[in-house]
């Protein structure tokens, strides 16, 4: 059984890294949530990511959601701020890429190009 | 939309949207029927507008000129000798409802409304969501402003919150 006392363990443990958690210095993840990326399956993906996060105990990422980035065509779409960092549009997310967004540019500071709008706008000129 | 949880999670994006900060969520089963409900303290429509709202060509954004969230759960309430209802009044808020048959044979399943609701309680920290799933023998209610109360300054989005939150909402609702 799962009670609200659970939240006062959690809120003691949470306690001690609190101050790890702070806005200004957090990388943002936002999700495009409008019908256009709820259709193209944005609601797994922002799981996926707020699971990665978890697993990998990132106290410094935020997940968000927006409404419609519009470009509904390349949805389910993702935008990356990193601090001090321009941010980076991720096109046609699946649970499965979002693995390696969170290891090589969340974690690693390396933009994953393939997956990005300019790539694969670049790719479908071509 | 292939799940009834893909219509739940764009009406809430239609509450977000409309600037709410409490978004009620409710699904029933009362006999043969399910009923959807989201209620919300946001802007409102005025009477023009609700009037519109099931048009598929019509929407308050302006990046475009079609709004398909509405007009696409009408049409799927309706196909299961079902229909919607919206009431909404400017200032105070809007009211969606669905209701359609449990049983009938193009009714979408619920899908993964446990996702859903934890998507959106995380991914919007600011706004209070009241969630409430009854059907059968599975029944949950959850207040965010219950919960915040119990965290104090560790904010609902938290890891290990949401964790916490995905093992209470699967718990309470089965995914059918």
């Amino acid at each position: 059984m799962i009670t609200l006392e659970e939240l006062n363990k959690i809120r003691e443990k949470a306690q001690e890294k609190m101050n790890l958690r702070q806005s200004q210095n957090a990388t943002r993840v936002v999700v495009g949530m409008a019908t256009c990326g709820i259709a193209a399956g944005a609601r797994p993906v922002m799981l996926k990511f707020m699971e990665e996060i978890q697993k990998r105990g990132l106290t410094d990422v935020i997940v968000s959601q927006t409404g419609c980035v519009g470009v509904c065509r390349l949805e389910p779409i993702v935008d990356i701020y990193r601090p001090n960092e321009d941010k980076v549009t991720y096109v046609k997310m699946t649970p499965e890429k979002v693995s390696r967004v969170v290891a090589e540019h969340i974690v690693n500071g390396h933009p994953v190009t393939e997956y990005t709008i300019g790539y694969v706008e670049g790719q479908s000129q071509n | 939309m292939k799940e009834l949880s893909q219509h739940i999670l764009d009406l809430i994006q239609n509450s977000i949207s409309a600037g709410a900060s409490l978004i009620k969520v409710s699904i029933v089963r009362d006999g043969d029927m399910l009923i959807i409900e989201v209620d919300d303290n946001g802007c409102g429509m005025d009477a023009d507008a609700v009037a519109k709202a099931v048009d598929p060509f019509f929407t308050h954004r302006s990046t475009r000129p079609v709004g398909l969230g509405l007009s696409l759960l009408a049409a799927t309430a309706q196909r299961c000798d079902g229909h919607i209802d919206v009431h909404s009044e400017p200032g105070k808020g809007t009211f969606v409802a669905a209701t359609m048959r449990y049983d009938h044979i193009d009714r979408p399943a619920m899908g993964d409304i446990a996702g859903t609701m934890v998507a959106m309680i995380a991914g919007n920290p600011n706004i209070d969501f009241v969630y409430r799933y009854d059907i059968d023998d599975d029944a949950i209610i959850i207040d965010t402003r219950q919960i915040k109360d119990a965290l104090g300054e560790i904010p609902i989005n938290h890891p290990d919150v949401i964790r916490w939150l995905m093992q209470h909402i699967v718990e309470g609702s089965a995914v059918k």
